[in-house]
């Protein structure tokens, strides 16, 4: 297995990650380092544990063991040490922390999950206001510079049920924005997506990179993987078999699993 | 045998012959008319005196009281039951099967003993005390004074109304998408907010015609209540016709109003509904 790839400050840490629904494990022990202001895209066929392995660094999913940590905080459990400095056990947090760690760490699904019976501007407003960031005027104020980032100004009032699912997806991200995170995660962001809607929503994405957004994007995307990525991981069978970057990966593979993959997707 | 384009385009499109159609508006027209007819013409049920006690003290008196009652179970059942559907799916685990419990044995009891078993609580515990379970007692009270029957009818109601409600709204809730709590978990919002702002709100398109059904059904289980003595709808009307044995009239009384609620109620239902459709794009059934 490779080292994983350090540039810059570390802003996300993954050590030793297992998971397993039932007797099935899905994640083997992963490791994996994500730099501040980096794009890493994430590769490999379906079933390999690339959104299992993202929905543990927000905690959507619990590890069976190891850790992720952002900034140098562990996400869900604090580390609870005995008289020598030892630590003892990971305890699991209470709602509350791991609500206020979660708003650190946006998600774009790949099924949008807007809140339908919101209008667009209340699907952005929601969880600011919830959340004490800001009053309703403030968060509208904020929400509406979001929506004319991702192209979608003066639809503040549709439903998301008005929307294409590319503008859905637009909707989605500027909602995961209204946090101001420090990281993103993209879960196919683009998978439940019309083939002509695809460019619109990678446009914002690719937008977001070059702002310096700290971004993990797992995707089938190859030619995005190539143009945005800063890291790409390749994973198979719940491990990272190889990370670097793009032109490492993508033209001169080390694995030979990664290597028919990448030709038969593209 | 053919025609010509220009025949076939110039021709009128005409719906099927339907003959079955003309049977059954038959059949149907003639029992109404039969209907009608006796109405009008069997003097027993005295039109007369149901015109005259529809809008007297007595009558207007206990439906007063039938309509607060189910005003008031209803609106405290429901509360309830969404506690009691939040506990069951999200509860720790002791709670939860004390939840499902109160469920079990409430829906396995029929109303009429549950009212009467609150009725009759005073003979069960004819005192009340208020202190420590197991310790102290910091005073007691006859329980004869504290159930009235009004307070044994709005239990048992509310008690009803909850566990029913319960079911319909955990119904509700398993049939919003995960992908919605799990979008409001992302973004930083708690459990509570997320059932409350989230989930609920999706899940009452489902809600809201089961609860309809409990609430006209509420309605009507209220005229259990005139068998301890609460003056309701029925009690009143039975109360009159005990005095002068003007039965059926009096029922026909009884009958026209729970029938003029019961259509209020599925208007309100029907705004309700069209309320919730809101964001959805789907069209809500007609009245």
């Amino acid at each position: 297995m490779s080292e994983p790839v350090k540039t810059g400050e570390t802003l996300l840490r993954i050590r030793g990650l297992r998971k397993s629904f039932g007797s099935h494990t899905v994640l083997h022990g992963v490791d994996l380092d994500v730099p501040r202001g980096g794009v890493t895209v994430i590769l490999g066929p379906s079933g390999s544990g690339k959104s299992t392995l993202l929905r543990c660094i927000n905690h959507l999913e619990k590890p069976d063991a190891g850790f992720v940590e952002l900034g140098g905080e562990i996400i869900g459990y604090r580390p609870v040490g005995d008289a020598q400095g030892e630590v003892k056990r990971l305890q699991e947090l209470p709602s509350r922390e791991l609500t206020r760690q979660r708003a650190r760490i946006g998600m774009v699904f790949q099924q949008f999950n807007l809140f339908p019976h919101l209008t667009v501007l209340e699907n952005l407003v929601e969880a600011p206001v919830a959340l004490r960031r800001a009053t309703r005027k403030e968060a509208a104020a904020t929400a509406r510079e979001l929506l004319g980032r991702v192209g979608l100004a003066g639809r503040e009032d549709a439903y998301p049920r008005q929307l294409s699912g590319g503008q859905q997806q637009r909707v989605a991200i500027a909602r995961a924005l209204a946090l101001s995170p420090d990281l993103l995660l993209f879960d196919e962001p683009t998978s439940a997506l019309d083939p002509e809607l695809v460019g619109e929503v990678l446009r914002v994405v690719r937008d977001l990179a070059l702002s310096g957004m700290s971004m993990i994007v797992v995707t089938h995307e190859i030619g995005f993987a190539r143009e945005v990525a800063d890291t790409v991981v390749f994973v198979d069978g719940g491990r990272v078999l190889e990370s670097g970057p793009p032109d490492v990966v993508l033209n001169g593979a080390a694995h030979e699993r990664t290597r028919a993959f990448l030709e038969a997707v593209l | 045998m053919s025609y010509s384009d220009a025949d076939l385009l110039d021709a009128r499109l005409a719906a099927p012959r339907r003959p079955g159609r003309w049977v059954s508006a038959g059949v149907t027209l003639l029992l109404a008319a039969m209907l009608a007819h006796t109405l009008l013409t069997n003097r027993r049920f005295e039109w007369g005196v149901v015109g005259r006690y529809f809008t007297s003290s007595a009558v207007v008196g206990g439906l007063e009281l039938t309509v607060w009652l189910t005003a008031a179970t209803m609106a405290a059942g429901f509360v309830l039951g969404v506690v009691v559907a939040y506990v069951r799916l999200w509860g720790g685990p002791v709670p939860r099967t004390f939840a499902f419990g109160f469920v079990w044995l409430v829906r396995s009891v029929p109303l009429l003993v549950q009212l009467l078993f609150w009725y009759e609580l005073a003979s069960l515990y004819p005192r009340l005390s208020f202190g420590v379970p197991f310790g102290p007692s910091f005073g007691s009270t006859d329980t004869a004074h504290l159930f009235s029957g009004e307070l044994a009818a709005f239990v048992t109601l509310t008690l009803d109304v909850a566990a029913f409600s319960s079911e319909i709204v955990r119904g509700g809730i398993l049939s919003v998408d995960r992908g919605q709590s799990e979008a409001a978990q992302s973004l930083g919002l708690g459990r509570l907010h997320t059932f409350r702002r989230i989930v609920l709100p999706q899940a009452m398109p489902a809600i809201v015609p089961a609860t309809g059904n409990l609430l006209i059904g509420t309605l009507k289980s209220t005229s259990l209540v005139s068998v301890i003595a609460v003056v309701d709808l029925l009690y009143a009307v039975q109360l009159v016709y005990n005095a002068d044995f003007q039965v059926v009239p009096l029922l026909i009384v009884a009958t026209l109003w729970y029938v003029i609620l019961t259509t209020l109620l599925s208007i309100g239902q029907y705004y309700v509904e069209r309320f919730y459709a809101r964001g959805r794009g789907t069209r809500v059934g007609s009245l």
